[in-house]
């Protein structure tokens, strides 16, 4: 990776960071390099560590191992104030600044050109008029930060973190709440500012822009470096597989029995189901016995779909039927009442009540469905909690622990439970191996195919696609919020299913050739 | 029933025992009881006595809270309420004035439940709104004088005794076991505290967690209803101004003191009241010990911190060994 000819040492250098929360590692022996002068896109999933780096690079975490230089100087600021004086400056998605404030204000903070004690509003203003017209805008800076656009409140940002001679800037999905018009002004601002011998790390999920606007590209996975690629040279499918994994190579077929078996009964249907803004109709059927894997980008839509499905995101449009019959689908509620389950991705927060117990956990969903006038005694409750925990061995064997106190994939384990133990019909699993130990992962996957093969309706979100590829009978493709192609039996392999994420032609041919 | 009272009841039994040693100290006739005239008397039942409209407004505002909200309106209730009970004592039977009463608790309950799960404004603001207005309310019931009455009825409610108990600590222990049996005899308990601990989670797995506050909300309503008509049929009038008034904050004290986080979750409705008794055993041990009402404040708040510590788990020592205790259990 290091470029020996290059005789400049690069602007940033970061060398063997690792970090662990816990026993989860979150960095592992991470390196990076930024030059001056280039706009360098870091990319991975999610959970794959590029906040954490970002956090780390800047001091808001400690690190447990590993070196950062700046301009070949190491480094190690304590916070990200100490950061930005040693000149590397971070402008979040969500703008750290202070919108009751005035735009000038905002820039000066800290920092107001004083006489006597006193701020030197109009000096603070016309100093603050001069930095903005550098950066093109030409805006009252003496009104409220709030009054202006997401866009001008993020190059307000970043015009105060260059003027705090940052060297360094780091912007964390930048573009996430920008029109494409806004989009365009911030780009011209980022290339001047390279131009300037200033190196920018750009976190984005949108493949077009980093495609636009980067120069190099890194991507993390897992906590751990994939590569570091000009981006000129990196065809598109080829960054796609280094973001979610997996060489063509390792990946073999699809599950045998998918095409062998007869085909199987409808449990549940979505015809023209979808959201305006959420995500595009969509045609879907899931049947008992089998199941159909999610596969897309962050961001492409999988968890909506999945939320649409169950019940949790009402549709404007289309019919659901279970069983062959027209139902409506307007809250988690209808959902559990026909005999849907989801576990979500967001575990902590939409999943487990975290000082609630184990066994309290596991029968809240189905003492939902069963109403308030028929509690389930303490007995059925205990036999249910036992049942489970044996079941899917969840550890430790203790039903009236704290569910929050379990590991991950323990939680995973108990919310499964919550659904099983209300004996549905259908399965929706967003995510359910992420964040969880490779021992739990196995057999949550195992349970995945047990469960099928007793007749459950299953619809899996998963972003690691030889998983996918190995439970799945059906795989959508989903690609910038809708459905753009289905892929079963014969045809379900990882390659088909990148192409269908790439989907620019050049990239499918490659593919498949 | 354990869930009724958990382990952690510890530190405000505790709490209890040394305000009542200190009591027994300052007031060495604290713990005498006498009969007289079918009534039990003594400083012991005054507490019980005094202590029920908190500890009644508690038993409401524990399940607030344990859906992470709070209920500021209580004591303009507890003065509505009061006003319209008092209003209506002489002129109607006693079922029609309670039914009255209580009827308007549940509607401010509604109202404030409506805000909350409805609309989904914040508690606290949407429960400010009823104890500013509702102050005025039971003024515009009272015409702005104080109402009395004399209903036998109505005054034997507050003056009264059942086998020799005083009709208000029956009654205050009746609603106790009667929300007791609701909420723990029902699945209500765990849908209130799965609600207040991850109102989403809860959601998803089709708890329907705005009726769950909605109920609250109301019930909440129709103890400080009861709180009211109490205090009203004890000074035999009801005084839309001072009726209730900084009691929720009493009731709120009273939760915390017994445990429940005002971020929602776990409850304890016996706890709650306990922590009601506690407030009461001190207001009373200060009264008694004829130093000015002045210091009341400044002891209630040192016994307040005094119990929070003990219960605090960043606290070494106490709660340490508390936890220790605790996970050395089977």
């Amino acid at each position: 990776m290091e470029n020996s000819l290059d005789p400049a040492p690069p602007l940033l250098e970061v060398r063997g960071i690792s970090k662990s929360f816990g026993a989860v590692r979150a960095l592992q022996e991470v390196d990076f390099t930024l030059r001056a002068g280039e706009i360098h896109a870091l990319l991975g999933e999610n959970g794959a560590g590029k906040s954490t780096l970002i956090k780390v690079v800047t001091g808001v975490f400690p690190r447990d191992a590993g070196v950062v230089r700046l301009g070949g100087d190491e480094v190690a600021p304590r916070s990200s104030k100490a950061a930005l004086e040693a000149g590397i400056a971070t402008v979040y998605q969500e703008v750290n600044l202070l919108p009751n404030l005035s735009v000038a204000q905002n820039l000066f903070l800290d920092r107001q050109p004083m006489r006597f004690g006193i701020v030197r509003e109009g000096e603070m203003r016309r100093r603050a008029k001069a930095l903005l017209t550098e950066f093109g805008l030409d805006i009252d800076v003496a009104a409220p930060l709030g009054n202006y656009s997401v866009a001008i409140q993020h190059v307000t940002a970043i015009a105060r973190a260059v003027d705090l001679s940052a060297r360094v800037l780091i912007l964390d999905e930048p573009t996430a709440s920008l029109d494409r018009h806004e989009v365009e002004i911030l780009f011209g601002i980022m290339r001047q500012l390279a131009k300037r011998g200033i190196g920018i790390v750009f976190v984005s999920h949108f493949l077009d822009q980093v495609y636009e606007i980067s120069d190099r590209i890194t991507v993390l996975r897992n906590g751990r470096l994939v590569g570091e690629r000009e981006t000129a040279s990196l065809p598109r499918l080829e960054l796609i597989r280094m973001m979610l994994g997996r060489e063509l190579a390792e990946t073999t077929g699809a599950r045998a029995t998918a095409s062998d078996r007869p085909p199987r009964e409808v449990c549940a249907s979505f015809e023209n189901y979808g959201k305006a803004g959420y995500v595009a109709p969509f045609n879907l059927e899931l049947r008992h016995g089998e199941v159909v894997g999610l596969a897309g980008l962050l961001g492409s839509g999988r968890t909506e779909t999945a939320r649409l499905v169950f019940g949790a995101e009402r549709s404007d449009g289309g019919q659901a039927r279970v069983e062959g019959a027209p139902v409506r689908l307007q809250s988690p509620r209808d959902g559990v009442r026909h005999g849907f389950g989801y576990c979500p991705e967001e575990r902590k927060t939409d999943g487990i009540v975290a000082e609630l117990t184990v066994r309290e956990n596991i029968v809240l969903a189905l003492q939902a469905k069963r109403g308030l006038h028929r509690p389930l005694s303490r007995r059925e409750q205990d036999e249910i909690a036992k049942r489970y925990v044996k079941m899917l061995d969840i550890r430790p064997p203790d039903p009236e622990r704290p569910v929050g106190l379990l590991s991950g994939g323990n939680q995973q384990k108990a919310l499964l439970a919550r659904w099983l133990a209300t004996s549905p019909r259908l399965l929706v699993l967003d995510e359910p191996t992420r964040g969880i130990d490779v021992g739990a992962h196995a057999e949550i996957i195992r349970l995945i195919r047990e469960l099928c093969d007793d007749g459950l309706a299953l619809l899996v979100i998963s972003s690691e696609l030889d998983e996918i590829v190995t439970y799945s009978d059906r795989v959508v493709v989903l690609r910038d919020r809708a459905h753009v192609e289905e892929l079963a039996g014969e045809t379900i392999d990882v390659t088909n299913i990148l192409a269908a994420i790439a989907a620019d032609g050049a990239a499918m041919q490659e593919a498949r050739a | 029933m354990t869930m009724l009272l958990p382990r952690r009841g510890l530190a405000q039994i505790l709490a209890l025992i040394v305000i009542l040693a200190v009591d027994r100290v300052v007031s060495p006739q604290f713990f005498d009881l006498r009969l007289q005239d079918g009534r039990l008397f003594g400083s012991l039942i005054d507490v019980l006595n005094r202590g029920t409209p908190v500890a009644l407004l508690s038993l409401g505002m524990v399940l607030v809270i344990a859906t992470r909200g709070i209920d500021l309106s209580v004591g303009a209730v507890m003065a509505i309420c009061g006003a319209i009970a008092a209003s209506l004592a002489d002129s109607h039977s006693l079922p029609v004035v309670l039914a009255a009463a209580l009827g308007a608790g549940l509607v401010c309950g509604l109202w404030n439940g409506f805000l909350v799960a409805v609309l989904g404004m914040q508690p606290i603001v949407a429960t400010l709104i009823l104890m500013v207005a509702g102050r005025g309310i039971a003024q515009l019931i009272t015409e702005g004088r104080i109402v009395t009455f004399t209903s036998p009825d109505l005054v034997w409610l507050g003056n009264g005794a059942i086998l020799g108990v005083p009709v208000p600590i029956a009654i205050a222990l009746g609603m106790l076991i009667l929300t007791g049996a609701v909420v723990r005899g029902s699945a209500l308990g765990l849908l209130i505290e799965a609600t207040g601990g991850n109102a989403r989670a809860s959601e998803l797995a089709g708890v329907g967690t705005r009726a769950m506050i909605l109920a609250v909300y109301v019930w909440c309503g129709v103890c400080a209803a009861l709180a009211g008509v109490i205090a009203a049929a004890d000074i035999m009038g009801a005084d839309a101004n001072n009726a209730g008034l900084w009691l929720e904050l009493d009731a709120i004290l009273a939760v915390v003191i017994g445990g429940t986080s005002l971020f929602g979750g776990r409850f304890s409705l016996v706890l709650a009241v306990l922590g009601a008794l506690i407030i009461q055993t001190m207001n009373t041990g200060i009264l008694l010990s004829g130093y000015p009402p002045e210091f009341n404040l400044l002891v209630k708040a040192v016994v307040v911190l005094a119990v929070l510590l003990l219960q605090s788990p960043k606290l070494p020592g106490f709660a340490g060994i508390m936890a220790r205790l605790r996970r050395t259990k089977p």
